[in-house]
């Protein structure tokens, strides 16, 4: 007698139009495409940096071509997302107990939120946006 | 018991997400608003070689560089497989081999200035 394991169908490349929650991962897996080239853009200015001022303000022009301004605001939707849902995903990934109770996800998830605005706001203030 | 090598992959993987949440969306913000025109004036080259020049801004860029490289080149090797790419090892070595290349060039450069 032969045995037929159930193998359930998997399309390998199109899974994830099945359920919108599967859209969802794949739309926040992608973000690291973003982040990655992100990385590259960063590398290359701190090379261009260690190169005198020349250089820097050389990169400080390229940065304003179209291609690089689209490329930036996708990078930082890409990287907002990433954010808000890493957040949101702290109180499940570290639920904290307190005695018998633990405490409300909301207020850890809310908590990195907080901390998150206020680090951007230091992080804009010292570099003179206002 | 069974060593796994998963830590040494996880640990700046889970670093990394958690330094890209909380700073490279001000990062792109800042060269976001130099590509529109307004530099902001602490990424003129004076403000920034200084910043790069001190131990504290060269320790802050490499981590927050190598850690972002790291984790997303992890997470785009997860995303390969995703998408269907199945050449696990393959995909694995080229973004890993990246990442590293990618820090130690960030290292050199940090030392340069």
């Amino acid at each position: 007698m032969s045995r037929r394991p159930l193998v359930r169908e998997c399309p390998p490349t199109t899974w994830y139009f099945r359920q919108p929650r599967y859209l969802r991962y794949m739309s926040r897996e992608i973000t690291s495409i973003f982040i990655g080239a992100y990385c590259v853009l960063l590398v290359v200015g701190l090379q261009r940096l260690a190169a005198g001022p020349a250089a820097w303000e050389g990169f400080l022009t390229a940065l304003k071509s179209p291609a690089s301004i689209v490329f930036q605001f996708l990078c930082l939707v890409a990287a907002v997302y990433h954010a808000a849902t890493w957040f949101n995903a702290t109180q499940k990934a570290m639920p904290i107990q307190i005695g018998e109770d633990f405490v409300p996800g909301n207020l850890i998830s809310g908590a990195h939120y907080a901390a998150w605005a206020v680090l951007s706001l230091v992080v804009l203030f010292l570099a003179g946006v206002f | 018991m069974a060593k796994s090598h998963k830590p040494v992959v996880w640990f700046p993987f889970a670093a990394g997400g958690t330094v890209i949440a909380f700073c490279i969306p001000v990062i792109i913000l800042l060269t976001f608003l130099a590509a529109l025109g307004h530099v902001p004036p602490g990424l003129s080259y004076e403000k920034l070689h200084a910043f790069a020049a001190s131990g504290i801004g060269k320790l802050v860029l490499f981590g927050v560089i190598a850690l972002s490289a790291w984790s997303s080149a992890h997470r785009l090797r997860c995303t390969c497989y995703d998408f269907g790419l199945r050449a696990d090892t393959l995909v694995a070595t080229v973004l890993y081999v990246a990442a590293i290349v990618g820090s130690i060039a960030a290292a050199l450069f940090l030392m340069r200035i």
